[in-house]
């Protein structure tokens, strides 16, 4: 027995022997993984591997059958995420997450997006509505202070020229980073990140990770991705999870997936020989 | 030239030829749908004949009908084609600046409005009519703009509002009645039960969406109506409550008998029913206009975007942090105390309400205020809480056709205007200028 880690040392989120069941078909199964305060860790896997699965479990849209989901925040307080309600999963445990399709407020301005994604603070600085319906000075100051907030995030993904326009007129890639910049207002300690970079062209996947990498250094903050760039992928993850039809098969750091046997046979497929080797196996 | 010009000559002829021929052909399917239509209602016509009931055959009237379609679809079709529609464009542009003004100018439209409508009763033209068709308007502008808060908003398509109409109203008749409070306390008081009521409906309906969510709250309002006409003991059965008793002019009644209390014998005025029309219009009038701001108010509260978010993306919504649920809550709360707040004043100026004034009709004709207003727009609900009820008083002259005529309008307005008079979004805040935002990417929320 080794003595118990410091704070500092437990990984930021636990994931213990997820399985997701829909009816017959098990989605995730006994899947485990860790990932580290600070790292950026990479979930990645073929079509249909179950990758985005696990983001909704972790992130309370779907309730897991089996396991445990563990995320420990800064100040040592421990959550875990199977026993909350999905908006509890932002709110205390300070996860957030953005959406493999675009999940926008297609109609409101950048602004009011950001905006909105700093609903606790706000709703508590007005006293639920009734301070802020009589307009108190303090409430004001909160509004002011949120505004600039999100400010210094349309700036961060280069959107402040377009912080009046209604989100829906946005092109794809700015609409990618503008669903980032919401969802660090809400100042989380783990980012999930699905798919960030599906439909990049190169340089804006480029700027998607000098992106990932500021975010990670000046918040300090934990991120987890799905992606299936392996530009992206390979450039900045600090440690890969790879998924192959529920299960996990490697885990590791960049290096070490990229020459797992089991990484190259699920991503390429294996030899014919080999499968020839395989199905006379099976006939004896 | 001449060589040149001869094919191209030949061209449009065989041109001009297919387009008759596909007009002739599209006029005479026209024909044939009219006739099918004119068969059964033109053709026969039964009257009371000596003995019995006879036949009249109106042939030449069906024939008059088929080619009167006939020679009106050849014509339309071959000088006003689909190719170059002056109308469609011409009307399109001419709403353009209606549009700007109902948006865009709404900042100096909305206090010359507010203007007017405080100088109304001092009009020249203003009388008892008058007076009561404003009213009446007012009433709606309310209605509507309590149930955009819902509707507009939120997205929550509710189609049970008169349930918090008629519970308010009951609220206030009843509690005036047994406990003898005065108007302006039961006023917030029915606002707060309707509000309750509000949010017993939310409960169920937290997880429905769309159609379902629209059957639900229909069901509601008809249980609300049914328990009024059931519950005899309590609210009368379909007889109603009546005597319900009128505001008083800070303490001072409006009574014809001209005594020391009363409104005539403490300004020394003859006593004229007109007086108690035009206070009850000018509290109607601030009750609309309180409704208003706190609306207005909302909407740039994080409550107000929580809600514009809900309308349009839910899932987003949870995943940034935000109570789905109390976020409906409050929205379908607020939505019913301003209905709450409205039914108190309807039962304390007509003075006796009954179930018959809490019918599907009204929760239809207030969502229609809405919808034809432009979803969340308080100027264009205003105008069309003016265009519905106003507009069609004034067809009453017109009896026969004046549901036609409604029908007409709002099948035109859905075709130029799907998304209301007022079609666009106004940001709730800005950093440099405020931009309206197309409906198009506005989204209409799914409950």
């Amino acid at each position: 027995m080794t003595a118990p880690a410091a704070a500092t040392d437990l990984p930021v989120l636990k994931v213990d022997h997820l399985t997701m069941r829909f009816g017959g078909l098990v989605a995730v199964d006994d899947v485990s993984f860790a990932a580290r305060p600070g790292d950026i860790t990479a979930l990645i896997g073929p079509n249909g591997a179950g990758k985005t699965t696990v983001f909704n479990c972790l992130t309370g849209f779907y309730k897991p059958s089996v396991g445990m989901i563990t995320m420990t925040r800064r100040n040592g307080s421990r959550f875990l995420l199977e026993r909350l309600d999905d908006f509890r999963i932002n709110q205390y445990a300070g996860v957030a997450r953005t959406f493999q399709n675009i999940r926008l407020f297609p109609g409101m301005t950048c602004l009011e997006n950001l905006l909105v994604s700093q609903h606790n603070t706000l709703m508590k600085a007005s006293g639920f509505t009734f301070a802020g319906l009589i307009g108190l000075a303090s409430y004001r100051a909160a509004e002011k202070a949120a505004i600039d907030r999100a400010c210094h995030w349309l700036e961060k993904v280069a959107l402040i020229d377009r912080a009046d326009d209604a989100a829906g007129d946005l092109s794809y890639g700015d609409q990618r980073r503008l669903e980032i910049a919401r969802a660090m207002c809400t100042g989380p300690e783990l980012l999930c990140l699905d798919e960030p970079a599906a439909g990049l062209n190169p340089r804006e996947s480029q700027e998607l990770n000098a992106l990932l990498l500021a975010i990670r250094k000046e918040e300090g903050i934990s991120i987890l991705l799905i992606e299936h760039d392996m530009g992206v992928v390979m450039g900045i993850s600090d440690r890969i999870v790879v998924l192959d039809y529920g299960r996990k098969i490697a885990d590791g750091t960049p290096a070490e997936v990229r020459a797992d046997q089991a990484v190259i046979a699920a991503y390429l497929g294996v030899a014919d020989d080999e499968v020839a080797a395989a199905e006379a196996e099976i006939a004896q | 030239m001449a060589e040149v010009a001869r094919p191209v000559e030949a061209g449009a002829q065989a041109a001009g030829a297919v387009r008759v021929a596909a007009a002739a052909k599209d006029a005479l399917l026209a024909a044939l749908v009219a006739g099918f239509l004119a068969v059964p209602i033109l053709a026969y016509r039964t009257i009371d004949g000596q003995t019995s009931l006879e036949l009249v055959e109106r042939w030449p009237l069906v024939a008059l009908a088929v080619g009167s379609v006939f020679a009106g679809r050849l014509l339309l079709n071959l000088y006003w084609s689909a190719e170059h529609v002056p109308g469609a464009g011409a009307f399109a542009a001419g709403l353009a600046p209606l549009r700007f003004a109902l948006g865009g100018l709404g900042r100096y439209l909305g206090p010359i409005v507010v203007a007017l409508a405080f100088a109304l009763p001092f009009m020249p033209f203003s009388n008892r009519y008058i007076m009561d068709l404003g009213i009446l308007v007012l009433t709606y502008v309310m209605l509507g703009w309590g149930l955009n808060v819902v509707v507009g908003l939120a997205g929550l398509l509710d189609l049970g509002y008169v349930a918090f109409y008629a519970v308010g109203a009951y609220s206030y008749a009843l509690l005036s009645q047994h406990l003898g409070l005065s108007f302006w306390i039961c006023l917030p008081l029915a606002g707060i039960l309707a509000a309750f009521w509000g949010i017993l409906l939310g409960f169920p309906v937290l997880r429905l969406r769309g159609d379902y969510l629209a059957i639900v709250t229909l069901a509601f309002g008809e249980i609300i109506r049914i328990i009024l006409v059931n519950w005899q003991p309590v609210t009368g059965g379909p007889n109603g409550l009546s005597g319900i008793s009128r505001p008083s002019f800070f303490g001072l009644e409006f009574k014809a008998d001209c005594e020391p209390g009363t409104f005539c014998g403490f300004f020394g005025v003859a006593h004229s029913p007109l007086y108690r029309i035009v206070f009850l219009y000018y509290i109607i009038l601030v009750l609309a206009l309180v409704t208003n701001f706190v609306t207005i108010r909302l909407r740039r509260l994080p409550v107000g975007r929580a809600w514009e978010a809900l309308r349009e993306d839910e899932v987003a919504c949870r995943s940034l942090g935000i109570n789905t649920v109390n976020t409906k809550l409050t929205a379908f709360a607020i939505g019913a105390m301003f209905a709450g707040i409205a039914g108190s004043f309807f039962a304390t100026k007509q003075g006796f309400i009954s179930p018959e004034s809490f019918v599907f009709m009204e929760s239809a004709i207030i969502l229609a205020i809405v919808v034809l207003g432009g979803m969340g727009s308080q100027m264009g609900i205003a105008a069309a809480a003016l265009a519905m009820t106003a507009g069609v008083e004034l067809f009453r002259e017109f009896e026969l056709y004046r549901m036609l005529v409604f029908g007409i309008a709002m099948v035109l307005m859905m075709i130029w205007r799907p998304r209301g008079l007022v079609g666009s979004r106004t940001p709730s805040i800005a950093l440099k200028d405020r931009k309206a935002i197309s409906s198009d990417l506005v989204k209409e929320g799914h409950g």
